[in-house]
């Protein structure tokens, strides 16, 4: 496959950012888009240029560092998946491709296709978490029974990989769908209940302190997100949140 | 220090880290507050270190160099955690789970430390349910299990295929909340690029602050090294891109001694490899191995129509399948360990059955599960005469709630539908069990330079069962290290803040600036990729599934070579002063080009096959591992001497008082 690829190349956080236009021959199906971009890479050390900067892991869609926007959509044009399991087979020969950085005023840009996306950690430091001392003096794992049901809800939430694609899939930026998996994820299970009405206005003091966006329901987030991470979590946490002020 | 002092407590086995534990010197907690530990790697080692100390109140630094903790490597571990806790009734305890996985480990793990694992592994469980880890549960409520290679037992605890995700982000939810406390600073997309010793005792680290390229100093009374495995000096493997061995073997340049480097898990169930394009490779959880059955074809004829394209692998009639694994290990069947697994298949794909294209694939088949689960559902849900088709689709049904996002995954990646047709596999590289010696308090051979997880060497001997290295990774953060670090640190109560001005640390930070200009400087024309792939290929051919002492003897004069040629003639674009990846995996690479020359070297004064460890020259007429228990039971550790060729070799003799050693067998 030959392509030319349209790349965002922004120096770094303060630099002037601009696309610049790539030609890349030889592209096989098989190859993932990352591969691709690896590819490219080696072409432009072997030129003497700049290799174009983005943030990769683990490869197989769980680590969440992959982000880039393909063509106008976090993660490409596959559904459920992330940029690292977009294989090139879903393109054709001849296309031209758009690669940017995700945007979000909470993600500022590190260099070309790189963002920072701490502002998620600091939404879990705020209180994403179940107060267990660790020193290992719990009870017994089976003592208190979690109906199954529950757990398989609080696991799929739990599956959500932070790669920040529902906040640059949103018009108004918003990560609502991000901060309502994390507040299900405890919520649902009796263990993180203890906490519950804290946990979730302090996670969502914190959103809003990021300067994230709010939630309009347009629902792009879901589609986007490659965990299929669903709206359920949002309307949970809407009412988590509103029994949790209402209450206090 | 010539003598390797294991440091393993007197008295019974059962009893041993209960006496150390009550033996150990303790840190008053006021004092605590004066103490500052480093952690390198939040990984469920590190991560689970670092919030376990700073819960015990001292202060924690962390680094890692992805932008988050939560991306650690270990986020990618899919089957699940092992446990003695007996749930299942089936007759499982810490003895047993102590014995299996010194057995798995072909006899060359430390028994004190194995024994140490076996009795933590419940409360992790616990720990991590407190947690809020979402584990699978049955109907009832209760925690579920299975089953993985190498035991007859039921004590593997999962969360779908994503159980390293699940325990990683309980880990990090309690680094959270020691962030919050302001008792741990994580240092993200920070490198540790050297290790500062002051009169013996490593005090502190050289960073590089990735997003600027600032080389920074930190110190701190001890630092803790959780930085992963080496598996990624093979280039191609299950491991993240990112993983590497620098901050090990920075340690082991500075005077920690290398264990048992060759050592390596290649694990039997991944997809193959496509391409020369290919970044990665991608692990499919043994835990399919408890469904899918294994085979190739009986014929040669029909191996080859079916790598041609001509026949399809559900034409093939059940008596025209050999299912190499159930006819040669009857006992264990597809559930034999990862290093019988692996040579079995690479057996069969030489002798010219393999499956895809390059000849390199064996097939997974969930065909009589399908049937299996889907009769039993059937009946189970009142239809006692079910068709054909309903239970196939049933079967179906029961299998994707069990392993569905793997099934996807394996689609993704290789476009085919396994649900119709076989899955294809093949044996990659995954696990590494030697790293960093440590004593029983997982100290190194330098003072307070701590190893945990995959970076030491301690618990996995030369073979590591499944999931035993989450359990190993949590129990050393969780439950090991906080205990043990204080005998040391309690010495340091008066010590007060470790300066960052000193002599050492200029020594080591110019250091450190100079390797990073003489990267930049080689004025060469050649990608650091060039070299890993180049790298990959004499470990893959030479020091991968089988070993013998010419192809060692080569790989170690053609690695010298190839790194020699790599300082001269690298080309990193880019500036040192910026973010760089070029730069970062420069770094990583060169690193590799030493250790790789240790592997093999570690690999040819071996004389004997063992787990991970298989020379051509010592096998049995049937083709399995033949150990020398009489000269070789001992772990390898290697003191670095200025050049790795050289490196002067120390030996821990390994005892056996507890478990008998005999050949493993799993027929
Ligand atoms: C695909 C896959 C599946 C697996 N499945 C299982 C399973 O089902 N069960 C099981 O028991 N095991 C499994 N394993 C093995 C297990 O996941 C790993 O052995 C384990 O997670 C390693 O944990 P760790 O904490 O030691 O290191 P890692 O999780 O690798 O963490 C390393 C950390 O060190 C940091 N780091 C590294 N170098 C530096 C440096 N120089 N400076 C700063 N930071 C640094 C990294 O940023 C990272 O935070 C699997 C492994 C793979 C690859
Ligand atoms: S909710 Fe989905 S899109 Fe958003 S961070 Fe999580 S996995 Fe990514
Ligand atoms: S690189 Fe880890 S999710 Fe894509």
């Amino acid at each position: 496959m030959k392509l030319t690829l349209k790349i965002w190349r922004q120096k770094n956080a303060d630099a002037q950012g601009k696309f610049v236009d790539y030609q890349i021959d030889g592209i096989d199906g098989d190859m993932s888009f990352l591969e691709m971009l690896d590819v490219l890479n080696e072409q432009l050390v072997a030129k003497g240029e700049d290799t174009v900067e983005f943030d990769h892991d683990c490869r197989e869609g769980i680590c969440g560092s992959c982000s880039l926007q393909i063509n106008g959509e976090p993660h490409g044009p596959e559904k459920l998946v992330a940029t690292c399991q977009l294989h090139m087979r879903s393109f054709k020969d001849g296309d031209t491709i758009v690669i940017e950085p995700f945007r979000a005023k909470a993600f500022p840009v590190i260099k070309d296709l790189v963002v920072d996306r701490s502002s998620f950690d600091r939404i879990q430091q705020a209180w994403g978490y179940i107060s267990v001392n660790t020193s290992g003096n719990t009870i017994d794992a089976n003592t208190i029974p979690v109906e199954k049901a529950k757990a398989d809800d609080s696991f799929n939430a739990a599956t959500c990989i932070g790669c920040g694609a529902c906040v640059a899939a949103c018009k108004n930026a918003s990560a609502m769908l991000f901060t309502s998996a994390k507040v299900s994820q405890y919520a649902l299970l009796p263990q993180g209940r203890v906490e519950a009405t804290e946990r979730v206005k302090a996670m969502v003091r914190q959103m809003d302190l990021e300067g994230f966006g709010n939630c309009t329901n347009t629902g792009a987030c879901e589609i986007e997100c490659p965990k299929g991470i669903s709206l359920e979590n949002i309307a949970r946490m809407n009412r988590e949140f509103m029994g949790a002020t209402t209450k206090s | 220090m010539s003598v390797l002092d294991s440091h393993i407590p007197e008295g019974p086995l059962a009893q041993k880290w209960t006496n150390h534990k009550n033996n150990i010197n303790l840190v008053n907690p006021a004092n605590k507050r004066n103490i500052d530990i480093i952690v390198i790697g939040t990984g469920l080692a590190g991560g689970s270190a670092a919030a376990t100390l700073a819960e015990l109140g001292y202060n924690v630094k962390t680094f890692c160099y992805q932008d988050s903790p939560r991306r650690a490597h270990s986020i990618a571990a899919q089957g699940g955690i092992n446990a003695s806790k007996n749930y299942q009734g089936d007759g499982d305890s810490d003895y047993r789970l102590f014995y299996d996985t010194v057995k798995g480990g072909d006899y060359r793990s430390r028994e004190a430390n194995v024994y140490r694992l076996a009795e933590v592994s419940g409360n992790i469980i616990d720990q991590c349910v407190a947690q809020g880890v979402p584990f699978a549960r049955e109907y009832g409520g209760y925690l579920d299990n299975r089953s993985f290679g190498g035991v007859l037992v039921s004590r593997t605890f999962y969360a779908k295929g994503q159980t390293g995700q699940q325990l990683l982000l309980g880990a990090y939810a309690a680094m959270n909340r020691q962030i919050n406390r302001g008792k741990i600073k994580a240092f993200n997309r920070h490198e540790m690029m050297d290790l500062v010793l002051v009169d013996g005792k490593a005090r502190g680290i050289i960073a590089r602050n990735l997003v600027t390229g600032e080389i920074e100093r930190h110190s701190a009374h001890a630092v803790v090294l959780a930085s992963g495995g080496y598996g990624n000096v093979f280039y191609l493997s299950t491991n993240a891109m990112g993983s590497n061995v620098m901050a090990a073997w920075r340690a082991h340049r500075r005077g920690a001694f290398f264990a048992n480097p060759c050592y390596t898990q290649i694990h039997p169930t991944c997809i193959p490899v496509s391409g020369d394009h290919q970044s990665k490779l991608t692990l499919m959880s043994e835990s399919l191995r408890n469904d899918g059955r294994i085979w190739v074809p009986k014929k040669k004829e029909d191996a080859e129509k079916v790598r041609k394209g001509e026949l399809k692998p559900t034409e093939i009639k059940e008596e025209d399948r050999d299912y190499y694994l159930e006819r040669r290990y009857p006992a264990f069947g597809n559930l034999v360990p990862r290093d019988v697994a692996s040579r079995a298949a690479k057996e069969r794909c030489d002798a010219g059955f393999g499956v895809n294209k390059t000849g390199q694939a064996v097939f997974l088949d969930f065909g009589s599960a399908f049937e299996r689960y889907g009769k039993e559902k059937a009946y189970s849900s009142g239809h006692k005469n079910p068709s054909q088709d309903e239970i196939l689709r049933l079967g179906k049904e029961v299998v994707e709630a069990k392993y569905g996002n793997l099934f996807q995954m394996y689609e993704k990646i290789t476009a085919q539908n396994p649900y119709e047709t076989p899955m294809m596999i093949y044996p990659a590289v995954h696990y590494t069990m030697g790293g960093l010696w440590v004593d029983y308090n997982l100290q190194t051979t330098i003072p307070g330079c701590y190893a945990a997880g995959e970076a030491n060497f301690s618990d996995h001997g030369a073979n590591r069962l499944g999931a035993s290295a989450l359990m190993q990774g949590l129990a050393d953060g969780y439950f090991v290290l906080p205990y043990t670090i204080g005998d040391y640190l309690a010495d340091d109560i008066r010590t007060g803040k470790i300066p960052t001005d000193s002599p050492e640390f200029d020594a080591a930070e110019k250091d450190v600036k100079d390797r990073i200009d003489k990267l930049m400087n080689a004025g060469g024309k050649h990608s650091v990729d060039t070299y890993h792939k180049k790298l990959g290929h004499i470990m893959w051919n030479k020091c991968g599934m089988a070993r013998n002492a010419e192809g060692l003897k080569e790989a170690i004069k053609e690695i010298a070579e190839l790194r020699e040629d790599f300082w001269k003639n690298v080309h990193i674009p880019g500036e040192a002063n910026n973010k760089n990846s070029e730069l970062e995996k420069a770094g990583r690479v060169a690193d590799f080009l030493e250790l790789g020359e240790l592997f093999a070297k570690d690999a040819l004064h071996r004389n004997e096959s063992c787990g991970g460890h298989f020379r051509e020259e010592y096998q049995t007429e049937e083709g399995e591992a033949l150990r020398d228990d009489e000269n070789f039971k001992y772990v390898a550790a290697w003191e670095f001497t200025g050049n790795p060729g050289d490196a002067k070799l120390h030996k821990e003799e390994l005892t056996f008082k507890n478990i008998e050693l005999k050949t493993r067998s799993y027929k």
